[in-house]
């Protein structure tokens, strides 16, 4: 069980370190960011605090602490691609109707150019 | 120019336009715009070039059609709702669409014109199981057109033999409702649930469908299940969200 909390630790702060990186070189927008270390964050204060990690188990009623661990991680990661999910699928409308837009006034533009309008 | 077929007043007049979306169609872009030309005269189409990588765009202008090009790739519900935009702020009352890769016989553009304006009727469908050896399909195809018609009767309120159908004529009522509001993928049944959830009314019309002029269609059989899975969901999401706007 403690190495599995010690592994756990180290790939938090490895996702805290990668997503802080990602911000620097402006790869990853802040807004955007901020999921990614809430999630990194959760993962680190419960492999650094295993009673609350026991309390959370006892809560779900899971007995084996690191099948309760493997548990909320999937959790955790499941909320933040679905968050994601919805920001994808808004961008995409958002881009769509710019593109239609798009055409359409360089339609309209050309259009007038050729006196067809 | 000279043509064949008496040219439907809707055409003539400049009311109605033929709408063609058209994705990587070069070799089949120019034959079938010359047939329309041939047919009707020099009427007003406008070819919606899904930010195809040939010469799709630049054959269709030569040939004297106008083209709308889109930036990018969309897809076919994005490319035709971008039609369907310009179509209704140029102020047309109705539209035709026919694929760009020639199945679409456009000898039944009249017919099509005639059903969607009778009174009360927003949309018209053309039907290859209505016409007399207009019936050409795949296997695959066939199945799945069974398997709408089934789904689809309780949900329309009444049966439509060929739900899969692109040749499709909307009048500017129906035109309003596509220009603000159509599914992006796969769009021709979704569109039918669209418009009855706003109790419009559809005809089918018989009409042949013919093998494509040139190329290859892209849809594989593992597109096919995808294809049956997406628009059964994206029914059955319509009917639960009437009235929200799934789609810009």
């Amino acid at each position: 069980m403690d190495r599995l909390l010690f592994i756990t630790t180290l790939i938090a702060i490895a996702l805290i370190l990668t997503v802080l990186i990602s911000l620097r070189r402006a790869h990853i927008r802040a807004e955007y960011s901020v999921s990614w270390l809430a999630a990194a964050v959760i993962l680190l204060v419960l492999a650094q605090a295993p009673g609350l990690l026991g309390r959370f188990a006892s809560w779900v009623g899971i007995e084996d602490l690191p099948t309760a661990l493997l548990f909320l991680v999937t959790g955790v990661f499941l909320a933040v691609f679905y968050r994601f999910s919805i920001i994808i699928s808004h961008l995409r409308d958002a881009n769509i109707a710019l593109a239609q837009r798009v055409a359409i006034l360089e339609f309209r533009l050309e259009n007038v150019e050729d006196g067809r309008l | 120019m000279t043509h064949t077929a008496p040219v439907h007043p809707l055409l003539e007049d400049g009311r109605a336009l033929i709408l063609v979306p058209a994705y990587n169609e070069e070799q089949a872009i120019g034959p079938l715009i010359d047939e329309v030309y041939s047919l009707f005269g020099k009427i007003p189409i406008l070819i919606i070039d899904d930010g195809s990588h040939d010469s799709t765009a630049a054959i269709a202008k030569g040939r004297g059609a106008r083209v709308m090009r889109l930036p990018h790739h969309l897809g076919l519900g994005g490319a035709l709702q971008a039609g369907y935009r310009l179509a209704f702020e140029l102020g047309f009352e109705f539209v035709v669409r026919i694929d760009g890769d020639g199945q679409h016989d456009p000898a039944f553009v009249t017919a099509m014109l005639d059903a969607v304006s009778r009174p009360g009727v927003q949309m018209a469908i053309g039907s290859r199981f209505l016409h007399t050896g207009g019936g050409y399909t795949s296997v695959s195809r066939g199945l799945g057109i069974r398997l709408f018609r089934t789904f689809l009767r309780p949900i329309l309120g009444k049966p439509v033999l060929d739900p899969t159908s692109g040749y499709v004529a909307v009048n500017r009522e129906a035109l309003e409702v596509f220009s603000r509001s159509f599914p992006l993928e796969y769009p021709e049944i979704e569109a039918l649930v669209v418009l009855r959830r706003r109790a419009f009314q559809f005809v089918e019309v018989p009409v042949s469908i013919r093998p494509r002029l040139a190329g290859r269609s892209t849809i594989t059989a593992l597109k096919s299940v995808y294809y049956i899975v997406h628009v059964m969901l994206g029914v059955l999401v319509n009917i639960l969200i009437f009235d929200r706007r799934r789609w810009r």
